[in-house]
């Protein structure tokens, strides 16, 4: 651990690797997941799904269940009080199917009961009467069929125009058709809640979720509350990944709570995750890239058709992205994309780490390599020939202003030394493609190597007013010692916030002791956990409250003191570990003498730049800031049987600059396992709009044993307009380690693999 | 057998052995896993539930010094076992040096995994205190992690091996 101490004089500030205020608790098991909530004389709640992709409900019977011993109530559609439908970005999702379902696991009732076991039972004993309906399961096909919803099939289109596409052809073009599979963020905390009545018609939510206020919001309505009635506070989240940003179980357990008048857990088994919550769009991709005969890129083409299931989700943004970052980071002077979002029977899908950029990153990587192969260039050359510069402009026409990496990000991830082979040829078998099954045959084991590129946005897009807020409140505690309490209701998820908050206090502050309330919606809005976005928003929330404090402070020590702050040239007093100095006369005032007993406390709302919608071109200013990385993937591959074994993945990568390395370190390395996963295993198979795999016995995830090596240069070049420069590091590893794995495993066995995961038959049978 | 009509037909008393403590469990469904029975009758949700299916290990526990996963083990059928769940790891409340080092090498991030994790990385190196890391990776392989990409425990039972040889 660096043991950097700050400009202000204390210890754990940032750019240090400060450890977690949550990692004890976490360690011995005593930290509070929303999984472990409990409340004395609670009921347990559960959710009765259909079991048909697409039906009409002809009636629904719930007498039986009503009588079981130790249910106390069975809901329905009729007993929603609110708004019947919920939804991220449109309330088009039924909060309990009414008529029809339009997905297998539709929410249709919800009982509420003394145990789990007679929750489970009650729910098994209501009686639907579905009349099932031929599911809609293509999303191309969508197009011209009859509407699955009263809102149409065609959640978005987008179609990007960008220069004169229609009047350059390159010296040379490649096309092709790529697909991407639905993958499951599985995280390990399923979802689960608690709700408990005021006794006042009002209720308080203790939920894993990635986002408070868009639940309480969500919640209200379907309610018939107000906003200042439902309460939610962040209780510990087992990982999110995209998977929280939609509403599953709050309003139903909140529901039961009300109706019950008692306190409710809803908790999900893992076959009901799978069901409970959105995936990330399957995708099909056609694409056609143009270049000159020296590789520079004339034109990219493509069509997008992204399956978004059979609610909208936040489909529109991820079709934005996936249209916007469809090129890669390279410059394209000429671009036609078309993007289509669609509905249909399948599971709805949504945010996922990566948010569109993931789908295309496979495809153009895929191109860039079919391009080199043309040209006979080499595929890291062509990259950096391309690769896009600041002041260059990405295909929606925007200019990019800070900071891009690309170059130096491909350098860093080629020049790091690739795997040591050992002089005795001894491999542990283990190790070979196929792991315990111990099946592969060392001799016909083949390596390849292959990189990728992507890139994508920071934050939310399209003229949407993001923002955060922060408090931070400073007093003298009962031993003298100065503590500096942070109120967010940003939620940590896993990913490290709540050690940013505390090394950015110290930072600013001087504070050493930093502590955190818990997150919940007393506050104002802190955003959603995902696109990235909290180091820089709700970061730059917890620095403007520290700099209204020291403000706060310095006036209160200037009056004090006599000394005018108003009209100076420059600052005439400075915060550090040891007080307030006045940087001429040489007098300090310790933090601890200022404040006394009249705590400073101050609340910052921090807005990103503004952004722009994309015209009907596709062309504008929609993003605030752009992120990049860089992986080459090393995989060895048993031909016969198909097997894979990722050994080593090098990356470069864009932050901007790294607050805590060790954390950023983390976060590349858990985004990596993720982009693996999606390479070589991780698919939620579907026939019929039905799931297949609802578990993790057939939905495999990545072990310690696929997990490869993994080797990082962090790129720190601080990003303008950004607290600290940094710039959020959660999704660029999950971009483009798949592709740069895909490629190393065509590199491995000369087939021209166009589809992820990759499966053993798509190798031994081709 | 005969479907019972109410969970509460087959209810039971019993007694369970954990952490060096003796536990009644009152009245408690007989279908109730070792894993339920810890975190919601008995106030230890250090055990954790993520799939309850016995695919992830975040529910790891000792069972007479053998690892298992409590959601696979019936609480009625383990009345005559000596249980050790990580509540019962460290000494009155002090971190255990495999604890220390998911902390010092940054191995913890949601840390829904890591309970399970500790306690399986205990065992493995009680028994195999010098195994190599492919030997790790295996015997860590039953416990999913979706946050870290295992690097980080990797590094943190490395940090354990070095320290405990006195290197």
């Amino acid at each position: 651990m660096t043991d950097v101490t700050t400009t202000r004089g204390v210890g754990g500030g940032v750019g240090t690797d400060a450890g977690r205020p949550d990692g004890v608790p976490k360690v011995q098991g005593r930290f509070g997941f929303s999984s472990d909530a409990f409340a004395e004389g609670m009921l347990w709640g559960r959710t009765l799904r259909s079991p048909h992709p697409s039906a009409r409900i002809h009636g629904i019977d719930t007498s039986t269940a009503e009588q079981i011993d130790g249910v106390e109530v069975v809901l329905t559609a009729a007993d929603v009080p609110g708004t019947p439908t919920f939804g991220l970005e449109h309330a088009d999702q039924p909060v309990f199917a009414a008529d029809v379902v339009r997905y297998q696991g539709e929410p249709v009732a919800a009982v509420a009961a003394d145990h789990p076991e007679t929750a489970r039972r009650a729910a098994e004993a209501i009686v639907v009467d579905y009349g099932p309906v031929e599911p809609l399961v293509d999303a191309e096909a969508a197009l011209d069929a009859d509407p699955i919803h009263p809102d149409g099939n065609v959640v978005r289109h987008i179609r990007i125009v960008h220069g004169s596409p229609d009047d350059v052809t390159g010296d040379v073009v490649v096309e092709c058709e790529y697909e991407v599979g639905m993958q499951d963020q599985a995280f390990m905390g399923p979802e689960s809640g608690l709700a408990i009545p005021d006794g006042a018609g009002g209720v308080d939510l203790y939920i894993s979720t990635q986002w408070l206020h868009v639940d309480r919001d969500q919640v209200a309505a379907c309610l018939a509350l107000d906003p200042e009635q439902v309460r939610l506070t962040l209780s510990g989240v087992g990982g999110a990944f995209g998977a929280r940003e939609d509403v599953s179980l709050q309003v139903h357990v909140c529901l039961l709570a009300l109706r019950t008048g008692r306190p409710v857990k809803m908790l999900y088994s893992r076959e009901e995750s799978f069901f409970g919550h959105v995936h990330r769009h399957p995708a099909r991709m056609r694409y056609r890239h143009h270049a000159d005969r020296d590789g520079s890129l004339v034109k990219v083409e493509a069509s997008l058709w992204f399956d978004g299931g059979a609610y909208a989700s936040s489909s529109t943004a991820v079709i934005s992205n996936a249209c916007s970052f469809a090129a890669g980071p390279y410059r394209v002077p000429h671009a036609r994309v078309e993007g289509w979002a669609m509905r249909t029977n399948n599971p709805p899908c949504g945010a996922m780490r990566g948010f569109g950029s993931v789908q295309v990153c496979f495809a153009h990587e895929a191109q860039m390599d079919k391009l080199a192969a043309a040209l006979d260039i080499d595929p890291v050359d062509l990259r950096l020939r391309n690769a896009l510069e600041p002041g260059d402009r990405i295909i929606t026409g925007q200019r990019i202003t800070g900071v891009a990496p690309v170059r130096e990000c491909i350098r860093a991830a080629v020049d790091l030394p690739l795997p040591t082979v050992d002089a005795d040829g001894n491999v542990a078998p283990v190790t070979l493609p196929g792991g315990t099954g111990r099946t592969a045959d060392a001799e016909h084991v083949r390596r390849g190597v292959g990189i990728a590129v992507g890139f994508k946005n920071l934050m939310y897009s399209e003229g949407f007013d993001d923002f955060s807020t922060a408090s931070v409140r400073v007093e003298v505690g009962p031993d003298d010692e100065v503590t500096a309490t942070v109120h967010s209701a940003a939620a940590e998820v896993g990913q490290g916030f709540v050690t940013l908050a505390q090394q950015i206090v110290r930072s600013e502050l001087g504070v050493q002791r930093v502590q955190l309330r818990p997150a919940d919606t007393v506050i104002g809005s802190a955003g959603s956990t995902s696109a990235s976005r909290q180091t820089w928003m709700s970061g730059g929330a917890v620095q403007g409250a520290c700099d209204d404090v020291r403000r706060a402070v310095y006036e209160r020590v200037a009056e004090r003191r006599g000394v005018a702050l108003a009209g100076a040239r420059r600052e005439v007093l400075r915060l550090d570990a040891h007080g307030i100095h006045h940087v001429d006369q040489g007098w300090v005032v310790p933090l601890a003498e200022a404040i006394g007993d009249e705590p400073v406390e101050a609340t910052h709302e921090f807005h990103h730049a503004n952004t722009e919608p994309l015209d009907e071109d596709g062309q504008g200013d929609a993003h605030v800031s752009f992120v990049f990385a860089a992986h080459r993937a090393v995989v060895d591959v048993d031909p016969e049987l198909g097997l894979v074994r990722v050994h080593q993945i090098t990356t470069g990568q864009d932050v901007g600059r790294a607050l805590n390395p060790r954390q950023v370190i983390g976060q590349i390395e858990g985004g990596i396992a993720q982009g693996v996963g999606l390479a070589v295993m991780e698919e939620i198979v579907l026939d019929g709009g039905r799931i297949r795999n609802p578990s993790f016995t057939d939905y495999l995830i990545p072990t310690a044993l696929d997990m490869p090596v993994v080797d990082a240069t962090l790129i720190e070049q601080p990003e303008p307009g950004a607290p600290f420069g940094a710039k959020g590091v959660g999704e660029p590893p999950t971009i483009s380690s798949t592709p740069a794995v895909v490629a190393a495993i065509r590199a491995a066995t000369g087939i021209d693999l166009r589809r992820v995961p990759v499966r053993p038959d798509d190798i031994a049978l081709a | 057998m005969t479907e019972l009509d109410t969970v509460g037909d087959a209810s039971v008393s019993y007694g369970l052995r954990i952490n060096g403590r003796d536990r009644a469990v009152q009245a408690g469904w007989l279908g109730e896993s070792l894993l339920y029975v810890l975190r919601e009758r008995l106030g230890l949700p250090g055990a954790k539930n993520a799939c309850e299916q016995g695919e992830c290990g975040s529910c790891s526990v000792l069972l007479d010094d053998v690892l298992v996963c409590a959601c696979c083990v019936l609480a009625a059928d383990a009345t005559d076992s000596d249980i050790r769940t990580v509540e019962g790891l460290g000494d009155g409340g002090r971190l255990t040096d495999v604890q220390r080092a998911f902390l010092d090498e940054g191995a913890v991030q949601c840390g829904f995994c890591t309970p399970g994790l500790v306690i399986a990385i205990h065992d493995l190196l009680d028994r195999r205190p010098d195994a190599d890391e492919s030997t790790v990776r295996e015997a860590i392989s039953g416990n999913l992690c979706r946050c870290t990409g295992y690097g980080r425990i990797l590094a943190a039972v490395a940090a354990v091996q070095r320290e405990r040889s006195g290197d």
